[in-house]
């Protein structure tokens, strides 16, 4: 350990915390490889002459030759694997960032209020999470995704609505002791008002506990996501997300492995990444946690 | 003792109560209907069949039924399955789901401690890189991928092991217990490092050491029993996980357990088959979160006092 000199001015406690985040190479490896991921996915089907639902009658269940166009071949039906890993991976991703940012967001502004306002409310407010958290989440997900009728916002809906519940709890212990604090006091004599309190000092106050637990939700997104769509009820054919495709590869894995290696493999290593930074992002954030 | 179990039952009564209320009417709202896919049947006889299944009453007379229902224990016939009831379909499917469950319970508890314990013990030694490999492996690769690529490999390449089914005894059940015990061994084993990392720096375990009591007594004695707290408190909701999570280890290995029933009941709108399993799946994680709460608190003093 080096010795801590006097920090230059202007860096805050989230400068440094970032600083301790950018010295973890595992962490920072998985950063760079989860954005090659991302950027491969959004821009590369774009290097290609088809769509992954053009079917090419030529090359049907074609082997990974790596020959162009099709670098891992094809499937049963003709279409580009790789285009499809990666088309699928959009969807897979976009759900997984937007569906924890949503049920994040949802989350810390229940457990906030819940938290600051206290008494009956909070009461009320936690025998909901209480009942809810009691509830099988498998069954949860499968009743909800059936009720708003199947496809991406059936889908989106079912996994934000299982998965809020963990940050507002998180959210409202911090928001509990927050509420005792003299600056909070001190807002409240000089008479701001309830709301403002909560968003302009209550949330940002929880707010590297939220990026901590936040970046946890982002894999459990993808993950219920996929699981979903491996059993049927999520994203449907032939519109493809990883699920739905190691599915297809499952079926298709005694005649040939690829079809499942490669959105398998793909999904493990973006898993794997996002649970090198969320450890990472612990230990930057949350020293004492360790 | 009794107060605090008392209290625990009534809060889960509560919620299970909720849950079925839910499930129910989250069922009847969804589109479709078990008879909506029958399309060459006359309205006639559609109409006799929704009247046998009291399809046609309203609404909250088709729940009083079902509530009169479950405290009868009857779940009614099955929609889907005819001449089966849900008591039948349960009856006949919850041995498999139970013994898959049980077993990766067992080996998932056993080597997720063992791993935790020699990774604390010996910190940064092999042992503790090994553990940490397949904490991360076990964390990041979903089952529905190890588990066609372990069937791939020992059924399929090496042929040690059927591919699924049921039909051959115990070796039947190696990959699904295994495949349905990894993820679990990975977070009991990174539990209980760092829970028992922990627990060797509190001062009753100095105090232990200087008061002359030999090594191996401390840490069997005094040490483990505060280390598995945690580990007993992720241990109960994962059972219940365990038990409905086998929705997944049963499509892929082809179990007949009551997993693969729930997903076939509910995209085929089977509603007294799906309130039945969700009865069941309800009750099994609500009575495990109360017996660990139980077991905690008579281990624990801490959180018996606490009300």
């Amino acid at each position: 350990m080096s010795v801590d000199l006097a920090p230059p001015r202007g860096t805050s406690t989230f400068h440094l915390q970032l600083r301790r985040f950018r010295q973890n190479g595992l962490s920072m490896a998985s950063v760079v490889v989860l954005a090659a991921i991302v950027v491969l996915c959004f821009l590369g089907p774009y290097a290609f002459p088809f769509s992954g639902e053009d079917a090419d009658f030529d090359f049907i269940s074609a082997p990974a030759a790596f020959i162009w166009p099709h670098l891992f071949g094809t499937d049963d039906f003709g279409r580009d694997l790789l285009v499809r890993v990666l088309e699928g991976g959009q969807v897979s991703l976009t759900i997984g960032f937007l569906g924890a940012l949503v049920a994040g967001v949802i989350g810390v502004l229940y457990g906030a209020v819940a938290g600051y306002v206290g008494g009956r409310t909070d009461g009320f407010m936690m025998r909901l999470v209480e009942i809810l958290y009691g509830f099988p989440y498998v069954i949860l997900v499968i009743l909800l995704s059936l009720l708003f009728g199947g496809g991406n916002v059936a889908l989106f809906s079912a996994i934000v609505f299982t998965l809020w519940l963990t940050p507002a709890v998180i959210v409202r212990a911090q928001a509990q002791s927050l509420a005792q604090r003299e600056f909070v006091q001190a807002a409240r004599a000089g008479g701001m008002t309830g709301p403002a309190i909560v968003l302009q000092h209550i949330v940002p106050n929880c707010m590297s506990t939220v990026i901590v637990y936040g970046s946890l939700l982002v894999p459990e997104v993808i993950l219920s996501e996929s699981f979903l769509s491996f059993l049927g009820i999520g994203i449907k054919e032939p519109q493809a997300s990883w699920g739905n495709l190691i599915q297809t590869g499952t079926a298709a894995m005694d005649s040939d492995l690829r079809l499942l290696l490669l959105p398998g493999g793909l999904l493990a290593l973006v898993l794997l990444c996002l649970n090198f930074i969320a450890d990472g992002l612990r230990d930057a954030f949350d020293p004492n946690d360790r | 003792m009794l107060r605090f179990i008392g209290k625990r039952l009534w809060h889960g009564g509560l919620t299970l109560a909720a849950l079925v209320t839910l499930t129910f009417f989250v069922m009847r709202l969804a589109p479709g209907g078990p008879f909506s896919r029958n399309r060459k049947i006359s309205p006639e006889v559609q109409a006799n069949i929704e009247a046998a299944f009291h399809l046609d009453e309203p609404i909250w007379r088709q729940f009083g039924r079902f509530v009169w229902g479950v405290l009868r224990l009857d779940l009614g016939p099955s929609t889907r399955h005819r001449d089966y009831s849900v008591n039948d379909l349960i009856a006949s499917g919850l041995p498999y789901s139970l013994t898959i469950g049980f077993w990766a319970v067992v080996i998932a508890a056993m080597v997720g401690v063992a791993l935790g314990l020699a990774g604390a013990l010996r910190r940064n030694s092999a042992t503790d890189y090994l553990a940490g490999t397949v904490g991360v492996v076990g964390i990041a690769i979903p089952i529905f991928v190890i588990g066609p690529l372990l069937q791939a490999t020992f059924a399929l390449r090496l042929n040690w092991l059927p591919v699924g089914g049921i039909n051959d005894g115990w070796r039947s059940l190696v990959l699904p217990v295994i495949v349905l015990a990894l993820p679990n061994i990975a977070y009991i084993s990174r539990l209980t490092r760092t829970s028992m990392i922990e627990t060797l720096r509190e001062n009753y375990v100095r105090t232990a050491r200087a008061k002359g009591i030999g090594w191996h007594r401390v840490l069997w004695r005094h040490t483990l029993t505060g280390a598995l707290l945690p580990v007993i408190a992720y241990l109960g909701p994962a059972t219940a996980a365990i038990i409905t999570g086998s929705i997944l280890i049963e499509t892929i290995f082809a179990v007949p357990g009551i997993g693969r029933h729930f997903v076939d009941a509910a995209l085929n709108r089977d509603y007294p088959l799906v309130m039945g399993i969700t009865l069941l799946y309800g009750g099994i994680l609500i009575l495990f979160n109360i017996a660990t709460d139980v077991i905690r608190a008579i281990l624990d003093p801490r959180i018996r006092n606490e009300r």
